[in-house]
């Protein structure tokens, strides 16, 4: 009763963190005190803070890594843009409207997840990496060769040939323009569609690693032949932790591209991938606060760093290498400990905990 | 009418090696071999192996360092398929099914070299035992619909008694791998017994173990056959655990089963002496 007391304690401080910043930037935000640069940063902050979280769970709790992480975002990025010029007619309300495109960008991406688990599960480590890797390069070649358009007659898809070749009736209009992306989009995403997606996106993650699926999940990370000699089957749980993480992902895909104008394939590249990873990494292999504060220091700290100009992004891998040695050095957690200590002693309570871990 | 001529025959019973105990005898044996052998490349590992188990014996696998011990725990619980011969498991044949269905089937094991999920809870490691016991679906776990209160909570109280019998409900909260040694050896018996096995396989459970820890793990080992009426086979090279508590035990040397019988029978045989001694040289 002890552990599950302090489980939802620490779930608590997520959430709470989280929508005390919502309330105090948006306090910030409705006193007018907030540079535009920042607040055209909350809506991507928020999608990265979706990605980071959902990819953890592939990477810190399923224990595998996942190198093709924006390839399942790009898919829901294009479906769910798509789903929502399609459905412009049908639902006016546009946050209803987004709502539903974010589900339909989320089902696809898992269906992609579906696809792709298949032969990618059957690999581990290495192999894995190389596979998802591929994936995400095949997936931006593909919409890279997809002209969609709609008319009339409902959606037209065409493959590898031109927006002519739809053959869209009068008054239809091309959505998908192969290498070109979408374009004219109506920017639809607002900070608060973020943090709600953040929001149910902790529930999802947080609800599943605390029950018994979430820990055969982990007990396959930990040892899959003692996970399957009590009778896990292991293709069955890893599957569920990749299409759930690739459905975050396709759902944080779609708030992303409906927050830009204009939307290409190569957006969602390689580095993308990369990106998240590194947030991940940097918050902590399955910590799920760490990846959530990660994501939103590393978003913000590009801009912040504006004013130095060309050696922007210098600084900004300086200041990488050195939070990830800080983070890493047993010297300076030591440290952490020790003052983390020092002020539970000073409250009362005992600072055992600190000792131990050192 | 056929040309055939019939030659003259005569038929006589075939022969068993298997030995049980004779309170067993009325009920079927939990586990039978049946000449089960398995090659790596041109290497014959375990060859011809023949056993069957008591539904509450505690059987006892012996023989030197690479007689193919744990070749055989890996066999019967299909870690690898058998190149030949046949596992029968309540009567019915193992063949290909895979670890996780031969567990549900009713073999639980443990490991040589300690394999416990080390990052989790001692207490959910116990769960995870329990994985095909206590079951609800991955949307009840996150829409925590009441059936994950009602489950987890059976879990929790299934999971207190259990540990409590190897004594280490104290220790339900704190991480598997910070146990000491002695408690994570007990801990992945526990694991096993939750799977709710009607046989469980230990191998080598007293490694490492001091004499005291060996003879209350050896209680322990009684207790939880009489308590759950299951069969227990083991491997172990502790002599004084072997011959205390076995009934039946099996040689095993060079992949092939040399001796099988009482601890007392073992222990005067010749093969097992030379096996484990060498030859006495002539003259």
């Amino acid at each position: 009763m002890k552990r599950i007391g302090k489980r939802l304690r620490s779930n608590l401080v997520i959430y709470g963190l989280v929508v005390v910043t919502y309330v105090v930037l948006q306090m910030v935000m409705g006193s007018g005190h907030i540079s535009s640069s920042l607040q055209g940063q909350l809506v991507p902050i928020c999608v990265y803070v979706v990605m980071a979280v959902s990819l953890n769970l592939t990477i810190g709790v399923l224990g595998e890594l996942s190198l093709g992480h924006a390839g399942f975002m790009s898919v829901g990025a294009f479906t769910g843009v798509v789903a929502c010029i399609a459905l412009e007619g049908i639902i006016s309300l546009g946050a209803v409207r987004m709502a539903v495109s974010m589900l339909i960008g989320a089902a696809c991406a898992a269906l992609a997840g579906v696809l792709i688990g298949i032969p990618v599960l059957r690999l581990s480590g290495d192999y894995l990496a190389i596979v998802t890797l591929a994936f995400g390069e095949i997936i931006k070649n593909i919409i890279n060769c997809l002209y969609v358009g709609i008319d009339h007659r409902g959606l037209r898809i065409s493959f590898l040939t031109s927006a002519a070749a739809l053959e869209l009736a009068e008054g239809g209009r091309v959505i998908i323009d192969g290498p070109m992306g979408i374009s004219g989009i109506k920017k639809l995403s607002t900070f608060t569609m973020g943090f709600a997606l953040i929001l149910i996106t902790l529930f999802i993650v947080l609800n599943l690693i605390y029950s018994r699926s979430g820990r055969a999940i982990m007990a396959l990370r930990d040892n899959r032949i003692a996970a399957e000699s009590v009778g896990i089957p292991a293709t069955k749980y890893k599957m569920m932790a990749f299409v759930t993480s690739a459905a975050l992902a396709g759902a944080a895909g779609t708030l992303y591209a409906l927050n830009y104008s204009t939307v290409t394939a190569a957006k969602f590249n390689f580095n993308t991938s990369i990106l998240i990873l590194v947030f991940v990494v940097l918050g902590g292999l399955g910590n799920i606060l760490g990846s959530i504060i990660a994501a939103t220091v590393l978003t913000i700290l590009p801009e912040m760093l504006r004013q130095f100009n060309d050696y922007r992004m210098l600084v900004y891998a300086v200041v990488l290498i050195l939070v990830m040695l800080a983070t890493n050095n047993d010297d300076f957690k030591g440290l952490l400990y020790q003052i983390r200590g020092k002020i539970l002693a000073r409250n009362g309570t005992k600072g055992k905990e600190g000792a131990v871990n050192e | 009418m056929s040309s055939y001529k019939r030659p003259e025959i005569k038929l006589v019973p075939v022969p068993s090696t298997n030995i049980i105990p004779e309170r067993d005898i009325d009920k079927l044996p939990v586990l039978e071999a049946r000449n089960l052998g398995i090659d790596f490349g041109g290497l014959i590992a375990v060859d011809d192996f023949n056993m069957a188990i008591g539904r509450t014996e505690i059987a006892g696998l012996i023989g030197p360092n690479g007689a193919g011990k744990t070749t055989v725990f890996n066999l019967l619980t299909k870690v690898y398929q058998p190149t030949r011969g046949t596992i029968l498991l309540d009567g019915y044949d193992t063949h290909n099914m895979t670890t996780v269905q031969v567990n549900k089937a009713g073999i639980a094991r443990t490991f040589q070299n300690i394999r416990l999920f080390s990052n989790l809870s001692v207490e959910d490691n116990v769960k995870l035992g329990m994985h095909n016991q206590i079951t609800y679906g991955m949307w009840s776990g996150i829409f925590r619909l009441p059936t994950y209160w009602k489950k987890e909570k059976q879990a929790h109280e299934r999971a207190m008694e259990l540990l409590s019998i190897f004594d280490l409900q104290d220790l339900a909260n704190k991480q598997a791998g910070s146990l000491p040694y002695g408690a994570q050896r007990k801990l992945e018996i526990v694991r096993a017994l939750a799977t709710n096995p009607s046989l469980l396989l230990l191998d080598e459970p007293a490694a490492g173990m001091n004499p005291s820890e060996t003879s209350e793990l050896m209680d322990n080992i009684v207790k939880v056959r009489d308590l759950f009426q299951i069969a227990i086979m083991l491997i172990e090279h502790d002599m004084n655990l072997v011959m205390g508590i076995c009934e039946g035990i099996c040689v095993l040397n060079f992949g092939k089963v040399i001796a099988k019988g009482t601890p007392s029978q073992i222990q005067n045989n010749p093969k097992v002496i030379e096996a484990y001694l060498g030859k006495r040289k002539e003259g």
